[in-house]
């Protein structure tokens, strides 16, 4: 049994422990120590992600290639850079407890178990390991209403995700005889006709998988649960466990379910077609920008889970690569509005950013390129992350999905395109307090990747290309 | 003997298969969604249905690895025990500071979030 294959999880768990205890010990603060540990037991992991073999160990649990490496690579990235966003914030708003960051590094960890998964019972684990720290950290603020009632929102519907998750597990089990993603792959691709159990259970999985990317029709809590949840908090929710939800997706559709691709094909189509008209029209008479930010998360899964349905490496590489693109761009928007205070206090209105242009042009030119990108306007990201998967679908002759991909992306460029308005041609609302260092950092970092990403796409895209061949095989 | 006397014989001596478990696991499975989207009054109702939900996904491991003659799906229900307890632990807590907030826990108050 080869368990050193499994090193980056085995490191990041057990610096998260000694993390733990080293922040119980002292009598004093230590949020901010216990964050750059954490910070750095990311980093730490995400350089033995980049040098990790391939393979599978722990009997078949785990998989290891590169399709788990640049989806971990990226979650880690992600969860660092999520944990930057709180620190400023939760001193601020008094969230600036030790748990906070290492809750975050558990259900990093939980993510990584589940984009590594090659067993139903790792996959189960990890996704549990994820949800678990996440329905804490959204009800972190203990004292607000609003934070408690998220938490309880995102608690009923996770747990009721993960049950029918299960429900399904058993059903594929039960029909197939194994839970290990290699033996269910071969006994599939053996049989001539599968039996309705396991169509069954595979359409139960997916439910359970759709609810943790708040894809259609199982977005509902995804508006609630960001708007009440603290703001860093809401960034991390964007960003990482999407990530990792995806690539598990991924890895189970296209692994094991591969042959029955007739049977899910249809499926996660009208997913996809659901989530990109809901975030194209839900979206346009938000006045709350976190609100406004999850019904555009939910319609962004819409064009990445567009890669999915089509099925093929180009498809897998347009959605691996608009992931990425995805996940910075969200994290720099999130910066600007986790920096978002008005004399010390937060606020989080469409209308609050009037003027910001004049008031604090930096901010605004960088809240201003993430807006750009995320309606898919050239030469920034956005828009060639939208650009491969719809190459992919037209491609494979998907018309209908490419066709309503660009339709709600000038429907959703619509109320991008207003918040750049209200920032440049509203007058002044009163001046927004000035940004603190870390989050221009953020807002810098993420914005460069942003605008740059067009003069070398080539590195991301060759990594995509090598994480898709690895799943198709 | 009547025949309907007859007929509960019969019953009695049917043997109880996969079939019968599989239908109890569903019964619980479409109680426990009932309990969650039709209950209006109480949100330890709720957790209570998401329990449900587990043990009928735990029934169906035991009789489905009793079926196959397959230890996995055992093993599959001791996780899915453990993690049940653990979430039941988060669920409970997170109850507790929502009614610190509100001073209620009618599940029909839950809706300051909407938009």
């Amino acid at each position: 049994m080869i368990w050193t294959l499994a090193l980056p999880e085995l490191v990041l768990a057990v610096s998260g422990l000694v993390i733990l205890a080293a922040g119980v010990i002292p009598k004093r603060d230590t949020f901010f120590p216990v964050s750059m540990a954490c910070v750095g037991a990311l980093l730490l992991t995400a350089v033995l992600v980049l040098g990790q073999g391939d393979g599978t160990a722990l009997s078949g649990h785990y998989v290891s290639d590169a399709f788990s490496g640049y989806m971990k690579f990226l979650a880690l990235a992600a969860a660092a850079v999520g944990i930057l966003l709180s620190l400023d914030y939760n001193e601020k708003e008094g969230l600036a407890r030790f748990e906070f960051p290492i809750l975050m590094l558990f259900a990093t960890l939980g993510m990584m178990v589940m984009i590594s998964a090659n067993d139903l019972l790792s996959l189960y684990i990890g996704l549990e390991l994820l949800s678990l720290p996440l329905y804490v950290i959204a009800a972190f603020n203990r004292d607000s209403g609003r934070s408690a009632e998220a938490g309880l929102k995102y608690f009923v519907l996770g747990a009721l995700a993960s049950g029918l998750l299960l429900y399904g597990t058993t059903l594929v089990y039960g029909f197939a005889g194994t839970t290990n993603f290699d033996r269910l792959g071969e006994a599939f691709s053996a049989l001539e006709g599968v039996s309705p159990g396991v169509v069954v259970g595979v359409v139960f999985v997916i439910t359970g998988l759709a609810f943790k990317v708040s894809a259609v029709p199982f977005h509902m809590w995804t508006p609630d649960v960001y708007e009440g949840a603290p703001t860093p908090v809401t960034a991390f929710f964007a960003s990482a466990p999407k990530v990792a939800a995806i690539a598990l997706l991924a890895r189970v559709l296209l692994g094991p379910f591969g042959d029955l691709v007739g049977q899910w094909s249809q499926v996660i189509t009208l997913i996809s077609l659901g989530s990109m008209i809901l975030g194209g029209f839900a979206a346009i008479g938000q006045r709350n920008l976190k609100r406004l930010m999850a019904y555009s998360s939910i319609g962004h899964v819409g064009y990445a889970l567009m890669g999915l349905a089509v099925g093929t490496d180009i498809g897998l590489r347009g959605l691996l690569v608009y992931m990425a693109i995805y996940v910075f761009m969200n994290l720099g928007t999130f910066a600007v509005l986790v920096s978002m205070r008005r004399q010390g206090r937060a606020v989080e209105g469409v209308d609050d950013l009037a003027g910001l242009g004049r008031t604090d042009p930096v901010t605004a030119m960088w809240m201003a390129v993430f807006m750009f990108s995320m309606a898919g306007i050239p030469p920034l990201a956005g828009f060639f992350g939208k650009l491969y998967v719809f190459l992919a679908a037209v491609q494979a002759g998907y018309w209908t999905l490419a066709v309503v991909g660009v339709l709600t992306s000038v429907v959703s460029a619509y109320y991008y395109l207003r918040i750049v308005k209200v920032m440049y041609f509203d007058a002044p609302a009163g001046s927004l307090d000035r940004a603190p260092s870390s989050l221009t950092l953020v807002m810098a970092g993420t914005g460069l990747f942003t605008v740059l990403f067009a003069l070398w796409p080539a590195p991301m895209l060759a990594a995509a290309q090598a994480a898709a061949a690895a799943l198709l095989g | 003997m009547t025949p309907a006397i007859m007929a509960m014989g019969g019953i009695t001596e049917m043997e109880i298969g996969l079939a019968h478990y599989l239908t109890v696991g569903a019964i619980l499975l479409v109680l426990g969604i009932f309990g969650i989207f039709v209950n209006r009054k109480n949100v330890i109702v709720i957790l209570m249905s998401i329990e449900l939900i587990l043990l009928s996904v735990n029934l169906n491991f035991v009789a489905f690895s009793a079926w196959l003659d397959d230890l996995a799906g055992q093993v599959f229900a001791m996780f899915v025990l453990t993690v049940a307890a653990a979430e039941a632990a988060i669920g409970l807590a997170i109850v507790v500071i929502y009614f610190r907030n509100r001073g209620s826990i009618e599940v029909e108050d839950i809706s300051t979030l909407r938009g």
